[in-house]
């Protein structure tokens, strides 16, 4: 006996490493809704489970509820083959149809022994601890415990066996069938894995906080790296992260445990969106504004490029009236000027416009970066004109 | 027999039927638009994220008033809304992704606030928890008096911006092509959906609300391509859940409301899904099966043409035997097209083209089938 409280936070970081691995390749295949539906469906399964051995204990209540999700995924498969439907509205007919039948078995055959669809609901980890495994009458430590751990043992086995043949279907189906991977059947033994870790985790955390625990901090992981195998230990880190954070909150406020682990989940993914350096919302806004900037003053080399050899008529290079030729508002026109003669690609003489040697060649270049296939590409461009650092 | 005796009398129950006669009508309605936008599982999303507002709801009125209820729920239904589009148009994180997120989070957070209501002093929560599976007998007279004020608002709204949230839903680039400001178009139809969610969250729950939203507009999809009929018939199809689904659950002892409204709904769909004219799999399969016998006959009949062709009368006697090697042959196709008047066949096993049959090949060939 280790103490009630650490075998409680030992039993919520297992629940959330269990969650983070299957959830990469959900995430990864557009399935993440696959997760809420399977969880949802597999209330059935512990209906009947329940009903046929009349205990709460009994591992075939594992077995079914397993089963159930595995029968989830098929049957959304056969209703979006009849094109009736779109896959997303059979996602959204079939699991409800199933969790309502679950609902009702259980409301109309449990009466008052102690499962309720709450339960299965919202799970209680802070209980966990309480469901003793017993062999031999010696206590060998929570059930769940256990359980976590045999599914985490599987999760890892899975996709230390397939890593390959998961990687390739993932990110190219079409390949890893020429190669004679079956992605079909992968996808069905993935799919089983999420429905037993689903199926592991919800006495703990209940069936709908798990989606938390299993998508977001594997898409919080897919925010900050393109690796594959980074993203399952970032979104294993991010997982313990929040489930510790949570479990201490949750006592701090005393709350509901799994309630704060998923807030926190929501909470860890919300800062990382703002912050992730290269795909987070501020990073994207601010290269958009960047880009902006940096694609106006190649239009305004260019334009003034174009109309360098008029002598005549020199109103198209005329400061004051590239609002009429451009079409910009007067303060970017200031900006991008100013921007421009500091990276020394334009001299403004009395109004008007003229390229500088290397503005010239920045026009040049930029001409060719747009209109041309074999272009120098726009990292070069950067570097051999530094025209577009701050200034 | 009882039942209907019961809500022609009893006030309880004429409440509850009318109230969950409302919430069908305008899911199926709004549900339309959720199909055919391909918002399916936005519903199932904004449904488990309302339940923080309806707690923080709760905890700021600490009365138990489901207008405060639906206030709460949809503008958290809103937030989540706006957080989703948010994480779709600004991050590389695929819809499907985002829903999940912020379904189970805001749910989370839903939880976490109930634990909090169930230690304060006034906690009479017993109503918060029916939310999650929707007890249609909670519902006062009042409660159906604001559904149906919600009600009569959206049907109003739709009905009068119905070109343009038809266009939205098909063709949004040429709406806003043509200068409608889709922005605020698709803000208003959202918005119109999440009420419509909200709506039924204390009949039928935050986790099976969904499903009543796109099920009627599902099975409705199966019976018209037209747009007005669907959402007509959607409607329909909602208001008979509704019914339907509290007389059972009524009826039988110890049922929420929820899950059975829902069984009834996808029974519905069920039906739509077999026996709809034209879509549903039994025309299908009847369509299907006659394709196939014609396609059959149509080759067997070129077959014949072609063998007359090589010679020179058309009208020649062939022997039935030099057909059994072609690959489409059997008594039941020659036949049929003997009994067709295509060709003609003789005692003496033998056959020919009537002038009817030649044209008729002559007309396949040309046109590549449909004779």
């Amino acid at each position: 006996m280790i103490g009630l409280q650490m075998e409680i936070i030992i039993i919520a970081m297992l629940v959330a490493i269990s969650c983070a691995i299957p959830g990469v390749f959900l995430v990864l295949r557009k399935m993440s809704m696959t997760s809420d539906a399977i969880s949802h469906a597999i209330l059935p399964g512990i209906a009947i489970g329940f009903i046929v051995t009349q205990t709460i204990n009994s591992p075939l209540l594992i077995v079914l509820a397993a089963v159930m999700g595995v029968i989830t995924v098929a049957l959304t498969e056969a209703v979006t083959n009849t094109k009736l439907v779109k896959e997303d509205t059979a996602t959204g007919l079939v699991f409800p149809a199933l969790f309502s039948i679950g609902v009702i078995l259980i409301s109309k055959n449990a009466g008052n022994i102690h499962i309720d669809t709450d339960s299965v609901l919202l799970g209680e980890i802070a209980f966990a601890p309480f469901d003793r495994l017993m062999i031999n009458e010696i206590d060998i430590g929570p059930k769940s415990l256990w359980v976590l751990g045999a599914t985490i043992l599987l999760n890892f086995l899975f996709v230390w066996i397939f890593f390959k043949e998961l990687k390739l279907s993932t990110f190219d189906a079409n390949l890893a069938a020429t190669f004679g991977f079956v992605p079909v059947l992968l996808n069905y033994l993935l799919m089983s894995l999420v429905s037993v870790t689903i199926v592991g985790a919800f006495e703990s955390v209940g069936v709908i906080l798990v989606i938390a625990l299993m998508i977001a901090p594997a898409a919080t992981a897919y925010l900050l790296t393109n690796n594959l195998k980074t993203m399952i230990w970032l979104s294993l880190l991010f997982g313990v992260i929040a489930s510790l954070s949570g479990y201490w909150i949750a006592r701090w406020l005393d709350a509901s445990i799994a309630g704060v682990m998923a807030t926190m989940c929501g909470i860890i993914f919300f800062l990382v969106s703002l912050f992730a350096p290269a795909n987070g919302l501020i990073a994207n806004i601010k290269r958009r504004r960047r880009q902006k900037v940096e694609f106006a003053q190649m239009t305004l080399a260019m334009h003034i490029y174009n109309h360098s050899s008029e002598t005549e008529n020199l109103e198209e290079r005329m400061k004051g009236k590239l609002i009429y030729h451009l079409g910009w508002n007067q303060p970017f026109i200031e900006k991008i000027v100013r921007r421009s003669v500091n990276s020394g690609i334009i001299v403004v003489d009395n109004d008007l416009i003229s390229l500088t040697e290397k503005g010239r060649g920045f026009a040049e270049a930029a001409n060719m970066l747009i209109s041309s296939k074999y272009h120098p590409g726009f990292e070069r461009l950067r570097n051999e004109f530094s025209v577009f650092t701050e200034n | 027999m009882n039942f209907i005796a019961d809500i022609l009398t009893d006030y309880t129950i004429q409440t509850i039927v009318m109230g969950t006669g409302v919430l069908g009508l305008v899911s199926g309605l709004m549900g339309t638009w959720a199909i055919l936008r391909r918002q399916s599982l936005l519903g199932d999303a904004v449904a488990h994220a309302s339940l923080p507002g309806i707690a923080l709801a709760f905890m700021i009125s600490g009365v138990k008033n489901p207008l405060y209820f639906f206030v709460g729920a949809a503008i958290a239904g809103w937030i989540a809304t706006a957080w989703i589009s948010s994480i779709n148009q600004n991050t590389r994180i695929k819809s499907d992704t985002a829903l999940a997120i912020v379904l189970a989070v805001f749910f989370g957070f839903g939880m976490v606030l109930i634990t909090f209501i169930q230690r304060m002093p006034n906690a009479n929560q017993a109503g918060l928890e029916s939310f999650l599976f929707g007890q249609a007998a909670t519902l006062l007279r009042q409660d159906v008096v604001t559904m149906a004020i919600i009600a009569a608002v959206t049907f109003v709204l739709v009905s009068l911006l119905w070109k343009e949230f038809k266009l939205l839903a098909f063709d949004p680039q040429f709406a806003q092509t043509i200068g409608f400001n889709i922005k605020v178009l698709d803000i208003l139809l959202n918005t119109l959906i999440v009420l419509a969610i909200v709506l039924g969250l204390q009949s039928v729950g935050v986790v099976l609300m969904s499903a009543l939203l796109i099920a009627p507009a599902a099975a409705a999809r199966q019976w018209t391509n037209k747009l007005g009929v669907m959402a007509l018939l959607a409607a329909i199809f909602g208001l008979l859940s509704g019914l339907i689904g509290t007389g059972i659950s009524a009826a039988v002892a110890n049922l929420s409301t929820g899950p059975v409204i829902i069984l009834v709904s996808v029974f519905i769909v069920i039906i739509s899904f077999l026996f709809a004219p034209k879509r549903g799999l039994v025309a299908q399969y009847f369509l299907t099966r006659k394709n196939k016998k014609r396609i059959v006959k149509e080759t067997m009949l070129v077959n014949l043409f072609e063998i007359c062709r090589q010679h020179d009368d058309p009208q020649h006697l062939h022997s039935v035997n030099i057909l059994k090697p072609l690959p489409g042959y059997n008594k039941a196709t020659m036949d049929k097209l003997s009994e067709e008047g295509l060709i003609q066949l003789t005692g003496r096993k033998q056959w020919c083209l009537t002038d009817k049959g030649i044209s008729s090949a002559r007309r396949i060939l040309r046109n590549g089938g449909e004779s």
